[in-house]
C-alpha cells in the first residue's frame, strides 16, 4: 500500500496507519505529538485543532487520508527556543489554566492573528467560538489575544522571540 | 520582597502552553492494554446472568466481574453503599457490571455490543416527589441517605408577630462539570507490588482510601499519583476512585498495565453531576421589612448511592439563610435516593442550589413589598454580633455592605433600573438587571478539618531548591503558583527557588482533599507553618540569623544538609482559637470564615425567540487578600462563566435516569460567544488564619450568577422565574402561562 505522506511541524514522515484512523490519532499515537488534546470527539470543543495546509481543523473530524500530502501545524510546532508572543500573552495574561484547551485555543488563536493583526473583540469572539474553555470563563483569554506582542517579555526563559 | 499580592506568572505555564504537559492519556506505559466499562441498560433491576455473544475472540479479552474482587466491593466514601461493580441489584442505568480489557481499543467497542445481561427489572423511581413519596423503596428504610435540622428562636412565633409573609418554590436542575479533559487513569496492580494508579485526579487521598478495601492492601501498598489534570470542578473528586479501582482490577486480572479513558459520552452519563434541587421557602417580615422568621425546606437528589451527597445536603444548608439575619430560622434538609447515577460534588458544594433558591426568594419578597431589591437586602444584611442562619456568631467586622454598594456603583444598578423600566414598553428585546447578594464558607464544614488534621512539609533539596509538598493538586486553580508564593514570602526566596511536588501519596503528606475551596487558605496556611518550621531548625542549628537574605537562606540549607542531614519543616492543622461547633444541634461556627460578595448582572431577553443574553456581569467580593490577582479573577470569571451557564443554557435531559443529551452539542455549554465582559473587584481584608492572608474563592463565584440573571430577567419582563437553567423553551412557556 501507498504510504501516506505528512508535512507535520516543518517534518516530513511516510507513515502507513489505519486507513480509518483520524487525523488526531495519527498525530498523538503513532507520531507521539500529544500536545494535541481529545476533548469530545465529535468536533464540538476544539481542544485537538491543528492548522492544515493554512485552515483551522478540528483533527479529530480529519480522516488521516485526507491530509496526505498536507502540511500541518501543532502546538508544537509554534513555540521554538522561546515562546511564540501569542504564547508569552497567554502566560502573561491568565490565558491558560488547566491547560487542556489551551493548545487548540493556541491554534485557533494563530489562524486569527495569521490574517488580522488587529481584531476587534468580536473577531476574537468569532475566531476562539469554536474553542470551549471550563475554566476561564475566556475574558482572559480574549485578553490574551488583544495584547499579542505588547505585554511584557517574562523574566523566565520563554522570553519573546525578537 | 512580598510575592504574594502579585501577578506571577503560572509556574507550570511554559510547559502547558508548549504542549509539553503530560495529562494522563499522554502517558504510555509498555505493554498497556486498555480497559472499558460494560454497564447495565436499565435503572433498577436483579442480575441474573451474563452471556458473550459470538462475534470477538473472547478468550483473548479480559474479563472481569464482582467475583473477581480480591478485597471487598464497595466504594469507601462516607457509606459503603456503593459497589464497585454490580453482584445482583443494579440501581442505576450506568452501573458497571461488566470491565472488559484487551490491547486493541477499537476490538473492545465492538466487544461492549455483544455482551448481553439477563436482568429481572424492577420498577424504579426518577424523581424527588416520587422518592419522597417512597413510591418505591431503593434505599434502606426511607429513601434518605441524610438529613438535617436547624432550629433557632422561635419560627412559629416569629411568624406570628410578621406584618407580611410570603412564600415560594424553587428548583435546580442537575449540572455536568465538563471539565474538557475526561476522566481517566492508569493502573498496575499485583501481589508483589500493590497497586500504583497515575490519574487525572484532585484528591490522591481519597483514592488511596478506596483501593486499599477493593484489594485488601495495607496503605504503604497503594499508590496513587497525580498526572496533569485538565480541570476538575469538583468532577474530580471522588469520581475518580471508581475508574481507578476498575482499572487496577483489570490489571489484578491481566498482570499488566490498564489505561482507562472515558469518552465524552460516557463521562458525561456516568460520572457525578451537580444536585438537582427543590426549596421551599416562607418569610416573615415585620413592619419595617425587616426578617422575623425563616422557614425553609431543602431537598437535593442524591442519585443512586450516598457519594458526597450528605455533605453537598450539609453545605447546601448552612448557607441555606445566606448573608441575612434573621432572629427565628427553621432549616429542614434532606438528600433523597432516585436510580439515577448518583450526584456528586461540584464547585459551590450544595450552596449555589440553596443560595439561589433564597436570592429567589429575596427578590420576591422586595417586590412584594414594593421596595427596591438592593436597599431591601441592605437592611436585612446580618452584621458584626448578630448570628448567621447556621447559628454562628459574626463575630469580626464583615464588609457585606459595602461591597454590595460597590457592586450598586460600578454597575450603575439603580440608575439602569429605572432606565429599564421606563424603556422597555413595547421592545421586543427587553433589558434587565439584577443582583445576588450572597457568601461562601471556605473550607471543610464544621469539626470537618479538625477531623483531616492535614499535613504540609516543606523540604530544602541538595541540589539548592525547597520543595513543597501536600496532596493539594494543581487542577488550573493556581495551586502551584500561589503555595510557591507563600512558601518564598515565608522564607524571603523566590518563587523560582521553589518546587511545588507532583502530588504523589508515597512522597507526599495528606494535606487532605484538593476540595471546598481549602487549598489556598488551610493548605496555604499549613505550607506557610511547615516553612517556618524549616526555618526555625536553620536558627536553633545557628546556620542563619533571624535577618537574612535568600543567598544566606539556601547557602544555610545546604550546610545543614551537609553537616546534619535531611531539612523538612512539618505542620499539622489547628482549628483557629473560638471556633465552636456543636454536630448534635447543628449549629455554631460552621465554617472559619466566609467571603462575602455581591453580583450584578445585566441581560437582554429576546421576546421573539426567548433568548437571553447576559450583555454585562460585575462581580464584587471581599476575599481576605488576594495572592496572586490574574489567578484570582480568572477564578472569579471561570466560575461566573460556569454560572451563566447554570442560569441558562446547561440543561440535563433525564430519559428513564438516563441522560439523554450526554454530548457537547446537545448538553451547551457557554462558548466565547456567549459569556460578557465579567468585569471583578476585590476588597480585601486579610484573614489571620488564611495562607498569606486570603480566604477561599473557588466556589463562590458559582454562587451568584445564576440569582443575578434571573432577578434581572425578571425585571426585563415583569413575571417570576423559579427554576433554572432558564432555556428559551421555559422560558416561552412561563411567557406563555403570564400570556406575554
Amino acid at each position: 500500500m501507498k504510504k501516506l505522506a505528512l508535512t507535520v511541524n516543518g517534518k516530513k514522515y511516510l507513515l502507513s496507519p489505519h486507513p480509518f484512523s483520524r487525523l488526531l490519532d495519527v498525530l498523538r499515537e503513532d507520531l507521539k505529538l500529544t500536545g494535541t488534546k481529545e476533548g469530545c470527539g465529535e468536533g464540538e470543543c476544539g481542544a485537538c485543532s491543528v492548522m492544515l495546509d493554512g485552515k483551522l481543523v478540528n483533527s479529530c473530524l480529519v480522516p488521516v487520508l485526507q491530509a496526505d500530502g498536507k502540511q500541518i501545524l501543532t502546538v508544537e510546532g509554534l513555540a521554538k527556543k522561546y515562546l511564540t508572543p501569542i504564547q508569552e500573552s497567554f502566560l502573561n495574561c491568565g490565558g491558560a489554566q488547566c491547560g487542556i484547551c489551551t493548545p487548540g485555543m493556541l491554534m485557533a488563536a494563530y489562524a486569527l492573528n495569521r490574517n488580522n493583526k488587529k481584531p476587534t473583540q468580536q473577531e476574537i469572539r468569532e475566531g476562539l467560538g469554536g474553542n470551549l474553555c471550563r475554566c476561564t470563563g475566556y475574558c482572559q483569554i480574549i485578553e490574551s489575544v488583544q495584547k499579542v506582542g505588547k505585554t511584557k517579555p517574562s523574566t523566565r526563559k520563554g522570553k519573546s522571540r525578537s | 520582597m512580598a510575592w504574594v499580592g502579585k501577578s506571577t506568572l503560572r509556574k507550570e505555564g511554559e510547559k502547558k502552553l508548549r504542549g509539553d504537559a503530560k495529562y494522563i492519556d499522554d502517558i504510555t506505559l509498555p505493554n498497556m492494554i486498555y480497559g472499558v466499562t460494560v454497564r447495565s441498560p436499565i435503572a433498577r433491576g436483579v442480575l441474573r446472568g451474563i452471556e458473550y455473544l459470538p462475534g470477538v475472540n473472547w478468550s483473548e479479552i479480559v474479563k472481569v466481574t464482582a467475583q473477581d474482587i480480591p478485597g471487598q466491593n464497595y466504594i469507601a466514601l462516607i457509606e459503603k453503599d456503593q459497589p464497585y461493580l454490580v453482584e445482583t441489584n443494579i440501581n442505576h442505568p450506568e452501573e458497571p457490571i461488566l470491565l472488559l480489557a484487551h490491547p486493541n481499543k477499537h476490538l473492545l467497542e465492538k466487544a461492549k455490543t455483544l455482551v448481553k445481561f439477563n436482568i429481572d427489572p424492577l420498577p424504579a423511581i426518577f424523581n424527588m416527589a416520587e422518592s419522597f413519596a417512597k413510591k418505591e423503596i431503593i434505599w434502606k428504610d426511607d429513601n434518605t441517605f441524610k438529613s438535617y435540622a436547624i432550629d433557632r428562636g422561635d419560627v412559629q412565633a416569629g411568624f406570628k408577630n410578621s406584618k407580611f409573609i410570603f412564600e415560594g418554590t424553587y428548583e435546580t436542575g442537575a449540572q455536568e462539570q465538563l471539565y474538557i479533559e475526561p476522566n481517566g487513569v492508569i493502573a498496575i496492580a499485583n501481589e508483589t507490588e500493590g497497586v500504583t494508579v497515575w490519574g487525572s485526579l484532585q484528591c490522591p487521598y481519597y483514592v488511596h482510601k478506596a483501593l486499599m478495601p477493593l484489594f485488601n492492601f495495607p496503605p504503604e501498598k497503594v499508590r496513587v499519583v497525580q498526572a496533569e489534570t485538565g480541570g476538575g470542578f469538583g468532577g474530580k473528586e471522588e469520581y475518580p476512585s471508581v475508574i481507578s479501582g476498575h482499572a487496577a482490577l483489570l490489571s489484578w486480572k491481566s498482570k499488566l498495565p490498564v489505561k482507562m479513558i472515558y469518552d465524552r459520552m460516557e463521562d458525561m452519563s456516568a460520572t457525578t453531576k451537580r444536585h438537582p434541587s427543590i426549596t421551599k421557602i416562607k418569610a416573615g417580615f415585620d413592619n419595617n421589612k425587616k426578617l422575623l422568621a425563616l422557614d425553609i425546606d431543602f431537598t437535593i437528589d442524591g442519585g443512586a448511592y450516598t457519594t458526597l451527597s450528605a455533605v453537598v445536603l450539609s453545605r447546601g444548608t448552612l448557607h441555606a439563610a445566606g448573608p441575612y439575619y434573621s432572629p427565628n430560622v427553621k432549616i429542614r434538609s434532606r438528600a433523597l435516593a432516585t436510580n439515577t447515577p448518583p450526584h456528586g460534588a461540584f464547585r459551590g458544594f450544595g450552596a449555589p442550589q440553596s443560595l439561589f433558591a433564597l436570592e429567589k426568594h429575596m427578590e420576591f419578597c422586595a417586590r412584594k413589598l414594593n421596595s427596591n431589591p438592593a436597599i431591601f437586602r441592605k437592611n436585612n444584611l446580618v452584621k458584626k454580633g448578630q448570628l448567621l442562619g447556621c447559628g454562628q456568631w459574626v463575630k469580626e467586622e464583615i464588609k457585606i455592605g459595602s461591597v454590595l454598594e460597590k457592586a450598586l456603583t460600578v454597575s450603575g444598578f439603580q440608575e439602569k433600573r429605572k432606565r429599564f423600566l421606563a424603556t422597555n414598553k413595547n421592545k421586543v428585546i427587553k433589558k434587565g438587571i439584577g443582583l445576588a447578594v450572597f457568601m461562601h464558607g471556605a473550607g471543610f464544614t464544621g469539626s470537618g478539618e479538625t477531623f483531616l488534621s492535614s499535613i504540609a512539609s516543606v523540604k530544602a533539596t541538595d541540589d539548592g531548591k525547597i520543595e513543597v509538598l501536600t496532596s493539594n493538586t494543581e487542577i488550573g486553580q493556581g495551586t502551584n503558583t500561589i503555595f510557591a508564593q507563600m512558601t518564598a514570602d515565608t522564607l524571603k526566596i523566590d518563587p523560582s527557588d521553589v518546587e511545588v511536588v507532583q502530588p504523589d501519596t508515597a512522597h507526599v503528606p495528606n494535606s487532605g482533599p484538593t476540595v471546598a475551596s481549602r487549598t489556598c487558605m488551610i493548605v496555604g496556611k499549613l505550607v506557610e507553618q511547615a516553612a517556618l518550621d524549616l526555618k526555625e531548625k536553620l536558627f536553633s542549628s545557628q546556620l542563619l540569623n533571624k535577618k537574612h537574605t535568600r543567598k544566606e537562606f539556601l547557602g544555610a540549607c545546604k550546610k545543614y544538609i551537609k553537616d546534619v542531614g535531611e531539612l523538612k519543616g512539618t505542620s499539622q492543622y489547628k482549628a483557629p482559637p473560638n471556633v465552636i461547633w456543636d454536630e448534635q444541634r447543628y449549629q455554631g461556627d460552621a465554617y472559619g470564615t466566609y467571603a462575602w460578595a455581591t453580583y450584578v448582572a445585566e441581560v437582554s431577553v429576546d421576546t421573539r425567540s426567548y433568548t437571553t443574553t447576559v450583555d454585562k456581569f460585575w462581580a464584587v467580593q471581599e476575599v481576605g487578600k488576594v495572592i496572586n490577582p490574574t489567578l484570582a479573577k480568572g477564578q472569579i470569571i471561570g466560575g461566573v462563566a460556569q454560572g451563566i451557564g447554570y442560569a441558562l443554557y446547561e440543561e440535563v435531559v433525564w430519559k428513564n435516569g438516563k441522560m439523554a443529551n450526554a454530548r457537547m452539542s446537545n448538553y451547551i455549554m457557554p462558548t466565547t460567544l456567549d459569556v460578557p465582559d465579567i468585569e471583578v473587584h476585590f476588597a480585601e481584608m486579610p484573614y489571620a488564619y488564611g495562607g498569606g492572608g486570603s480566604k477561599g474563592i473557588g466556589e463562590l463565584p458559582l454562587d451568584g450568577p445564576a440569582p443575578a440573571i434571573l432577578n434581572a430577567m425578571e425585571q426585563a419582563l415583569g413575571i417570576e422565574l423559579t427554576q433554572i437553567p432558564m432555556t428559551p423553551e421555559r422560558l416561552m412557556a412561563k411567557m406563555n402561562e403570564n400570556s406575554l
